[in-house]
């Protein structure tokens, strides 16, 4: 089997809020078509590092980076790269279903593309389809694509979002606790969901569940207060972490 | 472990009830004179109302009659043109306050600004669209009440929208922007519309108040007894309308007082019932169909 391509690497990622500094360089090499999953306790910074990685943690106000992001081998944080055509290409899944108000559910998946000036309506129509389907919410929803997309249920809304995503083609998608406000029920299809993604996606997940990140993640990444501690298969991470913290946080013991 | 009804249970639940009864009396309080304005001049005005009311335009005083169609029509008139100019600036200063530089000192000295605006007696409104406008053209003319409306509408325009926005949560904003669509088309294409209903509430609350304004016309657009609609030439208005006739000594004259107050009432009780109306159609549309349903299945 060929080697798989990095499609995406930081390295010495440094994230700030003013002063403080909430991610201390950090570098980790994502291949495409895999699950990268980041775990760690509240507050060690994970979800500052995942929004670094689409320039979105940049809209804070006096937030900013250090370090490289590099996408296809090109620095994101370059002064001449436009943060616009950076997040066309790295997509983000928020941790609450957030479906935008006032618009439809056919109206939502395909937003993304009609304000990048897509007007042809069958090419629209297609895509939402497409992209519906690959999110496994297509058979819900065909018969009622102009009700609002806030009148779906949460696990609905969530899978209606990463429609939304993968509707613009991004070959990275950022998920930052895609499941933590939803039931087991929609949380397995949204796990089942991802597992699909993969086929085609390089998938970055943060998440504050550990059995979720050995269920569905190639490979984890272990966070303590900005610090990388541990990374690699997520297989050898569980079951024989290197690092005495990562055994100690995986067990329940700390954290 | 023992479950009684203890005196310290009854009296926790009669502070409850006495807390609520002050807070049912003050819901009537605010209710009380509402209504009473209502009734009062339906009562004194509806009298004086007839076709004529409408559609004629005041008579010579001793002749019993005419109308006040010239102040009805030059009311709207008015309000149109302050509200042309207000309602566009407002909205996109309410934008501006709500979505772009938040904390820089431009937006800090606006938001005071509008604060103060919001504060200013509606006299001196009146005298400032004076200065500005009437004195130059040496007339009272119709555009300078409009602009001396426009400032009434400004502030409550600006603020309303910086509020709706600002309710608009922040992870509604970062979705758009990870979809690699720009900032201007998100707050454009996304967060203002997703808001339309707020800022429309807001723009009708603002344009209501302004037709009820009498001040900022007293030396402004004036007021005259015929029709015009001359946008550099005096022109009446229900408010100022009102004001004549109710001071003058003639009877059919301040009996005709009470009727334009009460049509000025209806005017901005219409304004707003219709913006609600318009906002909540997909509600009436429903409720109705409900209605429809309900009074079917009765039949059957």
């Amino acid at each position: 089997m060929e080697e798989a391509k990095t499609i995406l690497s930081t390295k010495n990622l440094e994230c700030f809020f003013g002063d403080f500094q909430a991610v201390k360089g950090i570098s980790i090499d994502y291949k495409e078509k895999s699950i990268n999953a980041i775990i760690g306790p509240s507050g060690c910074g994970k979800s500052t590092y995942l929004r670094s990685l689409n320039r979105i943690h940049e809209e804070i106000p006096g937030a900013y980076n250090k370090g490289e992001v590099n996408l296809l081998g090109k620095n994101i944080y370059e002064k001449d790269v436009d943060p616009v055509l950076i997040r066309r290409n790295i997509g983000m899944v928020f941790q609450k279903p957030n479906p935008f108000p006032s618009l439809s559910i056919f109206d939502n998946v395909v937003i993304g593309l009609k304000l990048q000036g897509v007007k042809n309506k069958s090419l629209l129509q297609e895509k939402a389809e497409h992209s519906l389907r690959k999110a496994a919410l297509w058979d819900e929803v065909k018969d009622k694509l102009n009700k609002p997309g806030t009148s779906l249920s949460g696990g609905q809304q969530q899978r209606l979002c990463i429609a939304r995503t993968i509707a613009v083609d991004p070959p990275v998608i950022l998920m930052d606790e895609p499941t933590s406000a939803l039931d087991p029920i929609a949380t397995a299809s949204i796990e089942e969901l991802m597992m699909e993604l993969k086929k085609e996606f390089c998938v970055i997940i943060v998440t504050h569940n550990m059995q979720q990140a050995a269920r569905v993640a190639d490979n984890t990444a272990f966070f303590v207060l900005g610090e990388l501690i541990e990374q690699g298969a997520s297989e050898q991470i569980f079951t024989n972490p290197k690092q005495k913290k990562t055994e100690d946080y995986i067990t329940g013991r700390f954290g | 472990m023992m479950i009684e009804t203890t005196n310290y249970y009854r009296w926790r639940k009669f502070k409850n009830r006495f807390f609520q009864f002050l807070l049912i009396m003050a819901a009537i309080a605010v209710l009380t004179p509402i209504l009473l304005i209502v009734q009062y001049t339906f009562v004194k005005g509806a009298g004086s109302l007839n076709l004529d009311f409408f559609t004629n335009l005041p008579k010579p005083v001793g002749e019993v009659g005419g109308g006040m169609r010239h102040a009805i029509l030059g009311t709207l008139y008015l309000v149109a043109i302050g509200a042309a100019i207000a309602v566009p600036i407002g909205i996109m200063a309410g934008i501006y306050l709500a979505e772009f530089d938040k904390k820089s000192a431009l937006s800090r000295i606006l938001s005071f600004a509008i604060d103060l605006l919001t504060g200013v007696p509606s006299i001196i409104v009146g005298i400032f669209a004076y200065i500005l406008l009437v004195v130059p053209m040496k007339s009272f003319n119709a555009m300078a009440g409009g602009v001396a409306l426009s400032i009434i509408i400004l502030p409550i325009v600006t603020r309303a929208t910086e509020e709706i926005l600002k309710l608009v949560p922040d992870h509604i904003r970062e979705a758009g922007l990870a979809l690699g669509i720009p900032r201007w088309k998100v707050i454009f294409m996304i967060v203002v519309p997703g808001s339309f209903k707020g800022i429309f509430t807001g723009v009708m609350l603002a344009i209501s108040r302004a037709a009820g304004e009498t001040a900022p016309l007293l030396f402004t657009a004036f007021g005259n007894m015929y029709m015009s609609y001359r946008i550099d030439q005096p022109m009446a208005s229900l408010p100022v309308q009102i004001y004549n006739y109710a001071i003058s000594p003639f009877e059919d004259w301040q009996r005709q007082a009470w009727g334009g107050a009460f049509v000025l009432i209806i005017i901005v009780l219409g304004i707003n019932l219709t913006s609600r109306a318009i906002i909540n159609r997909n509600e009436l549309i429903n409720f109705f169909s409900e209605l429809k349903k309900k009074l079917n299945s009765k039949k059957a």
